[in-house]
């Protein structure tokens, strides 16, 4: 068991709740009928993969908000093997799956023995 | 099928939910407020945002500031998910949307490109949306309380966190069906990493403006160069 919880903390927890569901339903609160411009509906085919483009890429090759300055990094050799390994086997169900096992094959002993 | 799309991500989920509790107990906050946050928060990277802030005594509106700005995508997932959403009253929609993470929103949109017409089609949806996030939400509760439980037997730095971001991964990878669907990823990955000085993660919107623009920038050319080759009537 860890510390006292406090009131401020649990308030504070409370709100960011309250953020999670308004930000994730916000153009869909309103009922009124109202359409995305046509232009702004194609571009949002090309959003999701921004997005998780936009998430990945720091966490691959920068530290502590720094570009690496080595190539001697687990992640990056791991990034490249679930890479390789998706594009082998793209057309099969569980394709994101071996991503995950076969990434987490390179890196853990990459990170943990050699400490890259 | 949602439920088996979702079985695909779920262990990277996993892991990125165990660091998740075992990050909220580290930062110093009571095993309760980790529990709570866990169960009731639902969204790792705002949480991941405002541990430290919490940990460090911000002032509340900071806090949820963070939490805004570092949800901001979302916003623009709602856009997109309202046709599929409207025929449902509003309480199902609040219940839709609060449990839609990235990985949900993704997946449901490479499954169904367009929102269904029909009520069976939108029924199809529907029942999509309830398996693969049910299960991405009792993977994502269940992980992170095992996190909050472990959470002095696993250091942080064996890295269980990554395997969340080759979860991410592998769904970029499924997404990428055309040449301007690369553009896109490529174009926001660079400007996510030159962008990353803003704060509040805000260069994660950067990075989908700028990829959306360009890739339409570039789909306009197309259509004009592909207009002049075959002059139409």
């Amino acid at each position: 068991m860890n510390g006292e919880t406090d009131v401020w903390t649990v308030l504070v927890i409370l709100g960011l709740t309250i953020i999670t569901v308004l930000t994730r339903s916000l153009f869909f609160l309103s009922s009124r009928p109202w359409q995305l411009p046509g232009w702004m509906q194609r571009g949002l085919q090309y959003a999701p993969i921004a997005a998780l483009a936009a998430v990945i890429v720091p966490e691959l090759v920068m530290t502590q908000g720094q570009f690496i300055h080595s190539w001697q990094d687990a992640r990056l050799f791991a990034a490249l093997a679930g890479t390789a390994w998706f594009l082998g086997h793209k057309t099969q169900r569980q394709a994101v799956l071996g991503t995950i096992v076969v990434g987490m094959l390179v890196y853990l002993p990459l990170h943990l023995a050699w400490g890259w | 099928m949602g439920v088996l799309d979702a079985l695909g991500a779920a262990p990277g989920l996993a892991a990125w939910a165990l660091m998740t509790g075992v990050a909220m107990m580290n930062s110093g906050l009571s095993t309760y407020e980790s529990l709570l946050m866990g169960l009731i928060v639902f969204a790792g990277s705002s949480q991941l945002a405002a541990i430290p802030l919490i940990a460090a005594g911000a002032p509340a509106w900071v806090v949820l500031a963070t939490g805004w700005c570092v949800n901001l995508r979302f916003v623009v997932f709602s856009a997109h998910m309202r046709p599929y959403l409207m025929h449902l009253p509003l309480r199902e929609r609040l219940l839709t949307g609060y449990l839609l993470t990235d990985l949900s929103y993704v997946q449901f949109i490479r499954r169904y490109p367009q929102h269904g017409h029909s009520p069976e089609q939108l029924q199809a949806q529907q029942a999509y949306l309830a398996g693969n996030c049910g299960l991405s939400w009792a993977s994502w509760e269940s992980f992170t309380v095992l996190g909050i439980v472990l959470a002095g037997l696993i250091p942080a730095r064996w890295g269980l966190g990554f395997a969340g971001i080759l979860a991410l991964l592998g769904v970029l990878l499924s997404l990428a069906s055309s040449a301007l669907r690369w553009v896109s990823a490529g174009v926001a990955g660079a400007a996510a990493v030159a962008a990353f000085a803003l704060p509040f993660k805000l260069n994660i919107l950067v990075a989908i403006a700028a990829a959306v623009a360009m890739s339409l920038m570039l789909e306009a050319a197309h259509r004009a160069k592909s207009a002049r080759a075959e002059p139409t009537p």
